[in-house]
């Protein structure tokens, strides 16, 4: 099953997929473009991982000030940051650099603490995509990935469908891939994961308690390369989802 | 006010918990030049933020727990801005009117020597972010010339005032929501002093900000509970 958090009609819904759209928990059935697309899920703890795929770690080590790494470069954002399906992300006009990481989204279906990695699976409730934006510009040494880099509104984008785990037959061979205005330019496959799914909630669970609605960026591929304003950026995994996003600049959001 | 009664008034924050790195200048003071040396390379420019999630998040007199193999924990005693409206892009001046109240926090940590990348595994475990009541703004508090006191088992182990920050509680405001909107419930830490007391399993760890009262939690050793 694939499962939609919308606003539509003066009101929040949850929704299914449907043939033509989606289909409201009431049951109406909407088109995709009729609905404003919020978050999957009602969305938790959000922690992402810096450096998960070798070929990206390779990509980015030329700047890395400290290039041994012995554990998961894992940090939190906040669900603030968060947009859904077919939203806009703001560019500042002083960036130099930003760009999109198309990633697989790990959503907790349920509290655990200390788990191993042969049950870790179980906690998993299902999969979405995301589009977690970095604004190069910003990092700093500390904390690094900072959240001014990293936790800006509106520059983690989410969604469209939570799809159900049992749906997944494998989580690591799904091939994941961002277009820029119709022009594919970053390809991966989850199969290239440094940790995967299992050893990443190992991993976190061994010094936090992970609950329903926490959600795992499990990291991009390389191909990262700067957007602009007008940009169409769409991140897609195979079988879990097509997440389209539009870069707009500080006008629109009334600053000069 | 009873205790039923300030908790209606004010109840616990339900937000997102920000703590802001090194805004003491003791703080950064206390890493000399080797902020202009790897791997930091520079000072910090802007706020440096982390996160205190929500399994962190523990009350008064709730147990701190000490993990097997860590000695002793830090104790990061830091003034709370409550945040009471959307604050988005607030200037300096205004940027209190955004704060419903202010609250004892404590950001508890393993200690770590580097702040080069983020410290989710020392400073993310459960229950390591024991938060007071909040007490509603009031221009009586100032929140730029409060005294922190931390005592361990009854003895003072720290004494510090929020003069000392780099970024003041309004600054700091303002220059976080330039790049981040903060959300009612959500808490900002404005920092925590040099020099954070070590406290061990066993020991009460009590903290206190003038006019917000006092956060106590006791250590206990992993597995003891």
């Amino acid at each position: 099953m694939k499962r939609a958090r919308v606003a539509y009609a003066g009101a929040v819904h949850a929704a299914v997929e449907h043939a033509q759209g989606l289909q409201l928990a009431d049951g109406r059935v909407v088109a995709e473009d009729a609905v404003v697309w919020l978050a999957p899920f009602e969305v938790g703890t959000v922690i992402a991982l810096g450096l998960n795929y070798a070929d990206h770690l390779k990509e980015l080590s030329k700047e890395l000030t400290v290039s041994t790494q012995d554990e998961p470069l894992a940090f939190l954002k906040s669900p603030g940051a968060l947009i859904g399906h077919r939203g806009q992300t703001r560019r500042p006009a002083d960036a130099r650099f930003m760009h999109y990481e198309c990633e697989l989204a790990v959503v907790i279906g349920s509290r655990t603490r200390n788990v191993k990695r042969a049950d870790a699976m179980k906690h998993v409730a299902g999969y979405t995509v995301a589009n977690d934006y970095a604004v190069r510009d910003y990092l700093e040494n500390y904390y690094r990935p900072n959240l001014r880099a990293k936790n800006r509104d509106t520059c983690t984008v989410i969604g469209p469908w939570l799809v159900d785990a049992a749906d997944v037959d494998d989580p690591h061979a799904l091939a994941l891939r961002t277009w820029v205005n119709g022009r594919i330019i970053q390809q991966g496959n989850t199969r290239d994961l440094i940790n995967d799914i299992p050893a990443l909630i190992e991993y976190l669970s061994g010094f936090m308690s992970l609950d329903t609605g926490d959600v795992i960026l499990t990291g991009t591929p390389e191909g990262v390369v700067n957007v602009n304003v007008g940009d169409e950026v769409v991140t897609e995994i195979d079988g879990i989802g097509r997440l389209v996003n539009t870069v707009v600049g500080d006008a629109a959001f009334g600053r000069t | 006010m009873s205790t039923l009664a300030r908790s209606l008034s004010s109840p616990p924050p339900r937000g997102t918990v920000y703590g802001s790195l090194l805004n003491f200048r003791d703080a950064l003071e206390a890493l000399g030049d080797s902020v202009h040396r790897p791997p930091y390379q520079a000072p910090p420019k802007a706020p440096i933020l982390y996160i205190k999630p929500r399994n962190t998040v523990s009350a008064d007199g709730d147990p701190i727990v000490v993990p097997h193999g860590v000695d002793a924990l830090e104790i990061g005693a830091s003034l709370g801005l409550v945040i009471g409206r959307t604050a988005c892009r607030v200037g300096e001046a205004q940027a209190l009117e955004f704060v419903s109240g202010y609250v004892i926090v404590n950001d508890v940590s393993v200690p770590h020597a580097s702040y080069y990348r983020p410290a989710m595994r020392f400073k993310c475990r459960d229950g390591f972010c024991p938060i007071g009541t909040p007490v509603p703004r009031d221009a009586a508090i100032d929140p730029n010339a409060l005294t922190l006191r931390v005592e361990i088992d009854g003895v003072e182990a720290q004494r510090a005032s929020t003069a000392g920050l780099i970024r003041p509680a309004a600054r700091l405001l303002a220059e976080v929501s330039e790049f981040m909107t903060l959300h009612p419930g959500d808490v900002l830490m404005v920092g925590v002093p040099a020099g954070a007391p070590l406290a061990r399993a066993g020991q009460c760890v009590s903290i206190s900000i003038d006019g917000l009262g006092r956060l106590q939690n006791r250590l206990v050793a992993e597995g003891s509970a």
